[in-house]
């Protein structure tokens, strides 16, 4: 049941590819810029994240992405087509889970089937494995008001993933998680990512999150949204929690953090704990 | 949308679950106002008995019960009910459903609230009341008027709050069906529809309180049947034990439409917990 737009092998094109892209709101008769040329390729089955200040345009830029609204100049491409509008090709998890009260767990994670017009009997078999892949095996027909607030992030994304779109989206989806739930999601997300060979983009204003997820980091400056460096970031998979306390982890995070402004101390081999 | 319909809703423990954890909740619960409900009556009857207060102005509660009991048994009681219910049914639904339907018009359509709102609110600013008298000339004696009657008190509030309800929406949840490209039915049908229950019901127990008045008003301007017909006549006559008995009937009608509404909320909006100002409870 896939309806992916992933092309052949043999096409070269990005997952996604960002092509100096503006976007100015007017908030009153005040134009905000909120991203500023932004530019930005991100290859197939990566693991990128975005890391900022609050208010420097990432979650703008994953709306333009989605086809939710137009950039002002600029063009993007997912998997070489043009966005012009909302297509269904890509998946979403919000910081909040947006599950709808009224439907059980796996009506919620069948929302996108629903509304798409795929194959219900399937998507409910893939739906199935997707709760068992996230760890909610037994919780089909519970409420979203009968579980945890992670587990209700659980819930999103498996809805998130449901239609197999190659590219997932992800917008700050653990900042309302307690710290150790967190971190286990953050070991979820990625035993997830490497089972399903999604690209994912995943937005954060955590320093440590992004350094222990991301294949590469987007490092982008405070309004308006500038990307300020790309960074590699070979730290080899699968990563575990104690990866985060090696001096290699630290001195990324530090790295990092000087690029947004290098005020906030932190000790050496802690990796920046402090900031989740 | 039968997925709406169906689920169980948690209920609070019933009375005999809470006798066996709990005794002196059951007494908070029921034991108590009952007993302070005894008292004010035994006090009422008393006052009246020894200031010798003549039954015309304020008749004592036993009067009250003997005019209930005698209006029950002989039948014209249920007979009367009967009749003011059905006025009071058959123009709550009516309106509601109009409500209801102006309500998604307006919604989906912009144009159709600029055409039809204007109309919607100054029919409002009208006191229905002044316009039962009207209904009465044009639709007779009959139960068409007081259904009209009905229809036009309970339509307002039920048409509010499906606006509000249909408009309250989240951004995320928005964004979440946008992604997907729904469509604007699809939209209405998966996230506008369901968001919108809980304001609908809150319009709907607005509505039925509303819709006892509207019908008790029509009868009281012009009919021959019906328990505000009865009240007037009790009055005509000075048996004010006979309207006290009334209102008894006309209470106990209005907390049953108002439980029955209650009962089909939890089924709909199970997913929030009910809070019932009236008390709706168990």
């Amino acid at each position: 049941m896939t309806m992916s737009g992933r092309p052949s092998a043999s096409e070269p094109a990005a997952a996604l590819s960002v092509d100096n892209v503006s976007m100015i709101f007017a908030r009153g008769d005040k134009p905000v810029h909120a991203l500023d040329r932004v530019s930005l390729n991100v290859r197939d089955r990566e693991f990128i994240a975005i890391v900022g200040p609050s208010g420097c345009g990432k979650s703008t830029l994953l709306k333009l992405v989605t086809g939710l609204r137009a950039p002002s100049t600029g063009r993007l491409f997912v998997y070489g087509r043009q966005v012009t509008k909302p297509r269904g090709d890509v998946g979403i998890v919000f910081q909040n889970p947006v599950l709808l009260p009224w439907r059980t767990i796996i009506e919620n994670v069948v929302l996108p089937i629903d509304v798409l017009g795929l194959d219900g009997v399937l998507g409910r078999e893939r739906a199935r494995d997707l709760l068992d892949l996230v760890g909610l095996e037994g919780f089909e027909n519970a409420y979203p008001n009968e579980l945890s607030g992670g587990m209700q992030q659980r819930a999103a994304i498996a809805r998130a993933l449901v239609y197999d779109a190659p590219l997932l989206l992800m917008d700050e989806p653990f900042g309302a998680l307690d710290a150790m739930t967190r971190e286990q999601m953050n070991l979820e997300l990625q035993r997830i990512w490497s089972a399903n060979a999604k690209t994912v983009v995943f937005i954060t204003h955590s320093i440590p999150e992004a350094v222990f997820l991301a294949d590469r980091i987007v490092v982008m400056s405070a309004r308006p949204g500038r990307v300020l460096e790309i960074l590699d970031n070979p730290i080899p998979r699968l990563r575990s929690l104690d990866n985060m306390l090696e001096p290699e982890f630290g001195r990324r995070v530090r790295e990092i953090r000087h690029l947004l402004g290098g005020h906030v101390a932190t000790g050496e081999g802690h990796g920046g704990r402090a900031d989740w | 949308m039968a997925g709406v319909l169906t689920g169980d809703t948690e209920s609070r423990p019933t009375a005999v679950e809470l006798a066996r954890r709990n005794p002196a909740a059951l007494w908070n619960r029921y034991g108590l106002p009952l007993a302070v409900f005894v008292m004010l009556m035994a006090l009422w009857e008393g006052l009246i008995r020894y200031l010798e207060v003549p039954g015309y102005l304020v008749p004592p509660p036993s009067a009250i019960v003997r005019a209930l009991w005698s209006g029950l048994t002989s039948g014209l009681y249920l007979t009367h009910s009967a009749v003011t219910a059905t006025e009071a049914l058959m123009g709550f639904l009516i309106g509601s459903l109009l409500g209801l339907f102006i309500g998604m018009l307006v919604v989906v359509f912009p144009t159709a609230e600029r055409i039809v709102y204007p109309y919607v609110v100054a029919l409002q600013t009208v006191p229905k009341v002044a316009i039962a008298p009207l209904m009465v000339v044009w639709f007779g004696f009959g139960l068409t008027s007081k259904v009209l009657v009905v229809a036009l008190v309970s339509l307002f509030p039920v048409l509010v709050n499906v606006i509000a309800g249909l408009r309250a929406i989240d951004q995320d949840r928005l964004d979440l069906l946008g992604a997907l490209s729904a469509s604007r039915w699809q939209v209405f049908r998966y996230l506008r529809f369901p968001n919108a229950l809980p304001f609908i019901f809150a319009g709907l127990n607005t509505a039925i309180v509303f819709a006892v008045i509207g019908a008790i008003v029509g009868e009281f301007v012009g009919a021959n049947r019906g328990l505000g017909f009865l009240i007037l006549q009790a009055n005509y006559q000075l048996d004010i034990a006979g309207a006290f008995s009334l209102f008894v009937v006309l209470s106990i009608m209005g907390v049953t439409l108002h439980a029955g509404l209650r009962w089909l909320q939890r089924r709909c909006v199970f997913w929030m917990a009910s809070d019932d100002p009236l008390g709706g409870g168990h």
